[in-house]
This record gives C-alpha cells, sequence and structure tokens, in this order.
C-alpha cells in the first residue's frame, strides 16, 4: 500500500502536468465544439440546400470515421497546407471537430422536438428570427438537449486520451513516461484511472440528476 | 438519401483505390543499390530504394559447432531453426521492407549469430517483439534471442543475460540536411524536439532543459518524428544514433546526424539469464567478428551508409 | 431525411425574396467550400501528395496485402469483441433488472465503472499488468478484452432500457396470468424488447468497430497501425496522406454499410405490428461518441 501511494507522491508533477494539460484539452474542445456543433446544427435544419448538405455530408463523414484518424489527418496533413500550429492546439481541433458532429446532431434533434405550432405562434405574433430562436425554440429545447450534452461531454473527455498517441502530453502518456522511469505500470494505471474517476464523476452526476428532473425527453 | 449516401462512399472508394493504382507508371527510376558512403548527390524525387540489400557478407553455416549446457542451444539444433526477436521498423538496423524481407545492422548481426551456431541463416524465424514486451519473450522462452537495439542495463540484468556489447551507440541529433544552426545538443535551444513518447532521450532533453517543454512533441514512432523534421513541423529528432543513422541512410539527401553523441547505450544481445554457456559461447562469436572484419563489413554496408564511421567495442563478458 | 419538412419551427415557408436570398446564399456557400476544397488540393499537389511516387506503395501487391491484413485483424479485433460483449451486456443487465439487491449492486457497480473508465486505459490495463508480472497477453487480447468491458457495459444499458420500455401492460398481464418472472421475461419481454433494440445495437457495434483503431497505441496490427507503418516509409516520402486517405475510405464505407443495416432494421420495426416497445435510442449518446 505504501509502495503504491509513492508512486504517485514521487511523480506527482508528472502526473499533475498530465491532467492539466488533458483539462486544457477538454475545456477548449469542449466550449468549442458546443458553438461549432450548434452552428452546424443550424445548418442542417437551415432552408438552404447547401449548407444543409455541407452539415450532413459532414456529420455523416465524421461519424463513420475513427477519432484516431481524425487526429493523424490533422497532425501531418495540416503542415501540408502551410498550417503550423503547436501540437496541443491541433489536438484540441482534432478532438473539436470529431464532437461538434455529434453535438451538431443532439441540438437538431432537440430543435425538432419543439413543436412547428410553437415557431408559427411566434412568428405570427411578429418575432424576429432572433426572438423566436432565443425567446420560444431554445429554452423549450434545452431540456432534451442538455442530458445528451453532458455524456457527449464526458465522452470527449475520456477521448482526450487519443492525444496522447499524437505528441500531446497528456494523462495517457503519463504511463509511457513514468514506465521508462522504472516504474510498474500497475499502480501507474490505477493512479490515472482514479485521476480520471475524479473529473468523470461530477459529470455523471449532473447528468443523472438533470435526466431524474426532467424525466428524460425520450 | 441513404443508397446516395452509399454509392458516394463506395465511389470514394474506388476512386482512391483507382488512383493508387494509376499512380506509378515510370517509377522504376528508382536505384536499386546504394553507393557506399551515402552519397548525397540524390534529388528528392528518387531517393534511396525501400528494398532491402545486406552488407555483402556472406554467412555460411559452421558445422560441428556445439555449446556444451546450454538448454537453449539444445532446442535450437533439435528444432533445426532458431528464433529471433526483432525490431520490423528501424531502417538499416531492423528493418522489414515492403517485400517482406529482413535487413540491416541488427538483423546482419543476429544472422551471424545464427550460421555461427550451426543453423542456416535462411532458416531463421523472425519475430516481431515490441519493446515492452522483450524480458516477457526472452524468459518465456518465445524467442531464443533478441537483437534490436537492446541497451544493456542493470535493471535488465535482473531479467535477462546479455551478450556484447556488440555497438556502442549514444543519444544525438537528426536534423534536416540544410540546417547549420544544430550542431549539438547545446544548440537547441528555441528549437523543437521530436521523440518516441516517454522514451529516455526525450526525457533526458526535458530534465537537462534543452530547450523549452513547448518545443517538446512526442509521437508513437520514430517515422512520425523523422517525417515531421522533413516537413519542418520540428527541427530535430533525438534517439540512439544507431537508429538516427538508419534514416539518414536511407534519406540522406533530406536529412543528417549531427554532433556528438551526448549519452552511452551500449547495445548487447539478449538471451534467457541462467544460460552462461550460450552467452560464453555468443561472446565467443562475436569477438571474433570484431577481429576478422566481418563486424567492419556489415557495419559498412548498412549504418555505416550514412555516412558516419565507427568501430568495434570493448566486449563486457560476466 | 428526404426533402425539407414545409415549415419547420425556426424557418417560415419562403416567400419570393426569401427564396432569393436563400439561392444566393446557396450559391455563395457552395463556392466558398469548392474553394475550400480546391485550395487543400493544391497544396497537397504543391507539396507533392500526389506524386507517383507516394502512391507508388499502394500499388505493390505486397503492400495492398498489408493493408488487406490490417483491414482483417480490425474484423477479427471487433468481431471477437462483439461476439464477447453481447452475452457480457444481457449478463449485466439481467444483473441490473434483478430483484435482488446482492446481484443489483454489483451488476449497476460494474457497468457504472466501465463506461466511467477511457477505453484507451482499460486496454493499457489489459496490456501492461500482465507484463508487470512476467506474462504477457497477445494485443488482439488486449484489445478485445478492453473493447468487450467497455462496450459490454453501453450494450448492458440498452438491454436494460429495450426491456424497460415495452410497455407495462404486457409484463402486467402476463403476471396476473400467473407466470413467473423467469417465464414472463424471457417468453413476452425479451422477443418484443430484442427488435426494438436492434438498430441501437447495432449503432454500437459501429463504434466498437472504430474503437479498434485504438489498437495501433499497444501496436496491434490493424488497419491505422498498417497505415502509420506504410506512411512511414522515408523512402517513398512519408506518404502519411495518400494512405491515410485509402484508410478514411475503408473506414467510411464499412461503417457506412454497417449504419445503413442499422437504419433499414430500424425502420422495419416501426413498421412491424409485433412489438409495443419503441425503438430504443442510444441511452446516451455519448456512448455512441466512441472514440475511446
Amino acid at each position: 500500500m505504501g509502495e503504491f501511494l509513492r508512486v504517485f507522491s514521487d511523480n506527482r508533477s508528472i502526473f499533475v502536468d498530465g491532467f492539466l494539460t488533458t483539462i486544457q484539452l477538454f475545456a477548449l474542445a469542449g466550449v468549442g465544439c458546443l458553438v461549432v456543433g450548434t452552428l452546424l446544427g443550424a445548418m442542417r435544419v437551415s432552408p438552404i440546400p447547401a449548407l444543409r448538405a455541407f452539415g450532413a455530408f459532414y456529420v455523416n463523414m465524421i461519424r463513420n470515421t475513427p477519432l484516431t484518424l481524425v487526429f493523424a489527418f490533422l497532425i501531418f496533413g495540416t503542415p501540408k497546407l502551410n498550417v503550423n500550429l503547436s501540437f496541443f492546439t491541433f489536438a484540441s481541433i482534432a478532438l473539436l471537430a470529431y464532437t461538434s458532429a455529434f453535438v451538431c446532431e443532439v441540438v437538431r434533434s432537440g430543435i425538432n422536438t419543439v413543436p412547428v405550432g410553437q415557431g408559427e405562434a411566434a412568428r405570427a405574433l411578429g418575432m424576429t428570427f432572433t426572438q423566436v430562436l432565443s425567446l420560444i425554440v431554445l429554452p423549450q429545447a434545452f431540456r432534451s438537449i442538455t442530458p445528451p450534452l453532458i455524456s457527449i461531454l464526458n465522452a470527449l473527455l475520456k477521448n482526450t486520451t487519443v492525444a496522447a498517441g499524437f505528441a500531446v502530453g497528456e494523462a495517457g502518456a503519463i504511463q509511457d513516461i513514468l514506465s521508462e522511469l522504472g516504474e510498474k505500470r500497475t499502480p501507474t494505471l490505477l493512479w490515472i484511472t482514479i485521476c480520471f474517476l475524479g473529473l468523470v464523476l461530477p459529470l455523471i452526476v449532473a447528468q443523472r440528476a438533470l435526466e431524474r428532473r426532467w424525466g428524460g425527453n425520450r | 438519401m441513404t443508397t446516395r449516401r452509399t454509392a458516394t462512399m463506395l465511389g470514394l472508394t474506388t476512386l482512391l483505390f483507382g488512383a493508387a493504382a494509376c499512380g506509378a507508371e515510370d517509377e522504376t527510376a528508382s536505384p536499386a543499390t546504394t553507393q557506399p558512403g551515402g552519397a548525397p548527390g540524390t534529388n528528392k524525387a528518387a531517393p534511396v530504394s525501400d528494398k532491402c540489400t545486406s552488407s555483402g557478407a556472406t554467412f555460411t553455416p559452421a558445422t560441428g559447432v556445439d555449446v556444451a549446457g546450454s538448454p537453449t542451444f539444445t532446442k535450437i539444433k533439435t528444432a533445426g531453426k532458431v528464433v529471433v526477436g526483432v525490431k520490423n521498423d528501424q531502417p538499416n538496423l531492423g528493418y522489414k521492407d515492403t517485400d517482406g524481407k529482413r535487413c540491416g545492422f541488427d538483423i546482419e548481426m543476429a544472422q551471424l549469430v545464427a550460421s555461427k551456431l550451426g543453423v542456416d541463416p535462411a532458416k531463421i524465424e523472425y519475430k516481431d517483439i515490441p519493446s515492452a514486451n522483450r524480458e516477457t519473450a526472452i524468459k518465456a522462452g518465445e524467442i531464443d534471442y533478441y537483437v534490436g537495439t537492446y541497451s544493456i542495463t542493470d535493471k535488465r540484468k535482473a531479467d535477462v543475460a546479455f551478450a556484447g556489447p556488440y555497438f556502442i551507440a549514444g543519444q544525438d541529433l537528426l536534423v534536416r540536411k540544410s540546417d547549420t544552426a544544430i550542431t549539438g545538443k547545446e544548440t537547441l535551444k528555441g528549437k523543437k524536439v521530436c521523440s518516441v513518447t516517454g522514451s529516455t532521450p526525450i526525457q533526458k532533453v526535458r530534465e537537462e532543459a534543452l530547450t523549452e517543454p513547448a518545443n517538446i512533441s512526442e509521437f508513437k514512432t520514430y517515422s512520425e518524428c523523422v517525417s515531421q523534421l522533413v516537413d519542418s513541423q520540428t527541427d530535430a529528432v533525438t534517439t540512439d544514433d544507431a537508429i538516427l543513422k538508419g534514416y539518414a541512410a536511407q534519406i540522406p539527401s533530406q536529412v543528417k546526424v549531427v554532433g556528438k553523441t551526448f549519452s552511452v547505450e551500449k547495445y548487447g544481445i539478449g538471451l534467457p539469464l541462467e544460460d552462461k554457456a550460450l552467452r560464453d559461447k555468443v561472446n565467443d562469436i562475436l569477438a571474433e567478428s570484431f577481429t576478422d572484419g566481418t563486424w567492419q563489413k556489415i557495419y559498412d554496408g548498412t549504418l555505416g551508409k550514412s555516412g558516419s564511421p565507427a568501430m568495434p567495442p570493448t566486449l563486457e563478458r560476466y | 431525411m428526404g426533402g425539407q419538412p414545409v415549415t419547420s419551427v425556426l424557418y417560415d415557408m419562403p416567400g419570393p425574396r426569401a427564396r432569393r436570398r436563400n439561392r444566393a446564399i446557396s450559391v455563395g456557400a457552395s463556392l466558398l467550400i469548392l474553394a475550400l476544397v480546391a485550395y487543400v488540393l493544391w497544396r497537397f499537389e504543391a507539396t507533392g501528395q500526389f506524386e507517383a511516387l507516394r502512391w507508388k506503395q499502394l500499388t505493390l501487391p505486397a503492400v495492398q496485402r498489408e493493408l488487406r491484413d490490417g483491414l482483417l485483424a480490425t474484423l477479427k479485433a471487433g468481431g471477437l469483441a462483439a461476439a464477447l460483449a453481447l452475452p457480457f451486456g444481457v449478463i449485466a443487465a439481467a444483473g441490473r433488472l434483478s430483484d435482488h439487491r446482492l446481484l443489483r449492486w454489483p451488476a449497476t457497480a460494474i457497468v457504472e465503472l466501465f463506461r466511467a473508465i477511457p477505453l484507451l486505459i482499460l486496454i493499457f490495463f489489459f496490456y501492461y499488468v500482465p507484463l508487470d508480472y512476467g506474462t504477457s497477453i497477445p494485443t488482439l487480447w488486449a484489445l478485445v478484452l478492453g473493447l468487450t468491458l467497455y462496450n459490454g457495459a453501453v450494450l448492458a444499458e440498452i438491454f436494460r432500457a429495450g426491456i424497460v420500455s415495452v410497455a407495462k401492460g404486457q409484463s402486467e398481464a402476463a403476471y396476473a396470468l400467473g407466470m413467473r418472472k423467469g417465464q414472463v421475461t424471457t417468453l413476452i419481454l425479451l422477443p418484443q424488447a430484442v427488435r426494438a433494440m436492434l438498430p441501437t445495437i447495432v449503432s454500437q457495434l459501429v463504434v466498437l468497430l472504430k474503437d479498434t483503431a485504438l489498437g495501433f497505441i499497444i501496436t496491434y496490427p490493424e488497419l491505422l497501425y498498417v497505415g502509420k507503418q506504410i506512411g512511414g516509409r522515408a523512402v517513398y516520402g512519408f506518404p502519411y496522406i495518400p494512405t491515410y486517405l485509402v484508410v478514411a475510405a475503408a473506414y467510411i464505407s464499412m461503417n457506412t454499410v454497417l449504419s445503413l443495416a442499422a437504419n433499414r432494421l430500424e425502420r422495419r420495426t416501426r413498421r412491424s405490428f409485433k412489438t409495443t416497445a419503441d425503438v430504443v435510442p442510444p441511452p446516451q449518446t455519448g456512448d455512441a461518441v466512441g472514440g475511446v
């Protein structure tokens, strides 16, 4: 047991650095994918065929591609396009691009749960597009969007470990570093799991609470 | 709608495969053999071929070999073949080309040992063992011995035995051919450095603060690092110079090895822990190759093509 | 998803001015997208991605065989994991639905635990822990076991939601007729639930197949790993892009075919009269995200 605790305390800085990077990736990609995902959702329901087609194409491509391949393209493809950003930025973009496809679908189905009559009534009353969106549609869609959204963010948090394979030193890379230092992998992995559970648990608890309160729209 | 999607996807796939198929009409221009000394005159479009070429050293199986008291040798003799653990992605060191042929410095050392043990090198069974599994594979008897940039460390000696060293490597830097700014580890400040995730060389870079932490990148394979180097996404690849030389020998017009080595890694042949008889025999084989010129011939024909010379090391028997 | 609905909640029926505006935006957007695609293709061309040398490897039969073997390895891992995850899911779901607390709590704990741990870490556990203790397990099994536990836990949730979604009246009537719980479950609930669950299960299997791509991190020679190796050959100019394009095409085709099967199943279930259960949605969309 003492040995187990020692593995953590000796290498505390490595753990902290790794998980700090994880949280940073999560925060950046999380906020970004919510924005981009909503945009994509708006595109998919818009009356403009070109935007609808692009949104549908993007979502279908991404949903059928492994996340690791999205990463690989970004890390090895974009330099050819003369885009030179840090690997951290690339990782955030990869996670963002991947997750926003799923956010898009949730937002789209959420918007579609609001009865058409609500929108028609609002427009009949003379509300503008923005008013309809912000006062009528989004508040009602919120209930059915939020729990799946939290679970998507949950998955995003876990997906950040994939960045370990692509030059970003976050939680998934910790065990490689520590084993080169001579630590046994079992306690290392156990500690990584514990830290992850610590991060993931609040999200799961929040999601369950919300589902129970709002009865789950599905 | 969904059928249209399928059609698009299948169309894309066929297109890509078709493009691949028509991609290569006149590419027979790649030179099949390399000039000794790593001639840097080739242009970017026709680099050294991927095809495995041996150094030219021949290995005739010895006859009447016996290693008394070696269970591993008995196993080899009865099986009539030898199972060797190797790497498959280190050019000119432990490499498997697109035809499935193996070549490289480590491979030929393995062939040398096999032939002196009385086994025809053509009968060697190669197993690709990743670094993490080396000790386990030897202990389990999955392989008879391991030759693949295997550094001798006291920690590992608790699990396996080593014959050698047969090569002294050290941490070094691979940079672009045109780069004159980086000449050694002191000149890395402000430059981007790449290596394999968590490997000892990159940890050394971190510990000694040879460059800023933001400039360090780690990938799963060296090839990815070298590719990033060629694309100017990173400025230096760091690991054992043996591995770097292998790449430099493959694409000498694009990269080069610089500086002096700033660590010492002794490569040994991994053997079962308790088999002293075999260890002594392999050490004898190595000693012989150092003096009769075989080692030099193997080196010059593989890693030596990078342009950096080397000499046989001193054995450390125990 | 064929045509656009006549009115949607956000957008009104477009009048003549709106139609003109929409058409203008449509043309503008299309041009923008085409310009982007053209830029990407141009940059690829400029850096020689379409050079014959970079695609040469893909014409060699040996390399094509490597790719094919990678594909087979992916399918093998996916198939094994699917075959193991399904029974695991069934048993875990049965545990969660049990009346006995002794069965229910451990089952719930297991399911929640395996859904909270990142899949990559699970795979690491299976691969590296045996090494600590002197044995090794083949990379295939480390991958398969990790996938099994994670997707099995998700499938358990799907199964549970499926059984629960069968209208209560069915089970009430069955109990009223004097059936025991076991009979109710196997004769009444399961047959109806299975039809409802099928599309979601297939979607989860798509996720499982995509997740095999994590195998490259522990050097299991699946399709992405093989692609990396092929792309990493310096002599051919580090053809990562061409190789990844081919690999992406393979994954997208495989998964599209599976997703189509799922869609078709979903449509047929909705039209069927044999079940009162609604098609079970993915229990939590997050698990369909896959990746880890």
